[in-house]
């Protein structure tokens, strides 16, 4: 068995298991036929999106990543009560006091995965709403457009997530 | 002590539900009523569903589980949505609100409309020649 093949089953096997667990932490059961439709449906699972999966995904097994992943939830969560705050006082707030518009920004991130994550934590946080990706490009809706400084707004934009997202993904 | 606690969730999820609400009537276009709808609701059910689940820890796990897992699973899903609605309103063509400054997205949706135009164009011509081959053979 060449290394290709032999890591497209690790990966597939990786699949199964989580989908088997979540399963399992959903049912909280292990009657047998629970177990046994768990398995079946897991197996399906794991080979009809396993080819589908981005690459570089086994990256994630790595638990130095977890740990950086484990650092980012607060600090999201954070950010995002923060943005939440913000967009609220904005709603009550009786003139509405936004300056919408589109902006483009640029990252860094190069990994499907990463950018992925990146733009949606954007849209989770401060007034920014991410509309499209093109390459290394984002597109975001922002609320409340704070500076003409291209280099101010990617900062603002995406800087803060950008280093512990390279360390989960990259 | 996890029972207040769970109860002030309650309360701060609920407020920021109804701010996203408000947020909804009150903004003036799609892309930020979406921002309101994502943030405000996403954070405020994310804190209901948590509030749920502090009151299984000790007796009933699953559903402290079932509940982790569903806010996980809101929170990577609802920026997703977000963000295909705005996509698809603006290429589209709905225009952004009066009030807005900038707008550096209309050359690229020039592109994907064009690129949509492109693939629109291939699928009738691959009907029109399935067409043809069928009468073909009648």
């Amino acid at each position: 068995m060449n290394g290709s093949s032999q890591r497209k089953l690790a990966r597939l096997l990786m699949l199964f298991l989580m989908s088997f667990a979540l399963w399992e932490l959903l049912f909280w059961s292990l009657n047998f036929w629970v177990v046994l439709v768990g398995i079946l449906l897991s197996f399906f699972v794991a080979i009809g999106i396993g080819p589908r999966l981005p690459a570089g995904i086994e990256k994630l097994f790595n638990p130095v990543r977890w740990l950086y992943l484990v650092i980012y939830i607060p600090y999201f969560f954070y950010y995002c009560v923060r943005a939440n705050l913000d967009v609220a006082i904005r709603v009550i707030h009786p003139d509405v006091p936004i300056r919408p518009g589109i902006v483009k920004v640029h990252t860094s991130l190069e990994s499907d995965l990463a950018k992925a994550f990146l733009a949606n934590s954007i849209t989770l946080t401060p007034g920014t709403l991410t509309i499209d990706i093109d390459g290394q490009d984002l597109y975001i809706h922002w609320i409340n457009i704070q500076t003409d400084d291209y280099q101010k707004r990617c900062d603002e934009i995406v800087g803060r997530f950008e280093p512990l997202l390279r360390r989960i993904f990259e | 002590m996890l029972e207040t606690i769970a109860l002030w969730l309650f309360g701060i999820g609920l407020a920021f539900d109804v701010l996203g609400c408000i947020g909804l009537v009150r903004l003036p276009d799609v892309y930020n009523r979406a921002q309101a709808s994502t943030k405000c609701v996403t954070l405020g059910t994310t804190m209901i569903l948590v509030a749920t689940g502090l009151f299984g820890v000790g007796g009933n796990w699953p559903l402290f589980i079932k509940s982790i897992l569903c806010a996980v699973f809101l929170l990577m899903t609802a920026p997703v949505g977000a963000h295909a609605i705005c996509r698809s309103a603006y290429v589209s063509g709905v225009k952004l609100a009066d009030v807005s400054v900038e707008d550096a997205f209309t050359q690229r949706a020039r592109t994907i409309r064009a690129e949509h135009r492109q693939r629109a164009d291939e699928i009738e011509k691959n009907l029109r020649e399935v067409e043809k081959s069928e009468e073909a053979e009648a």
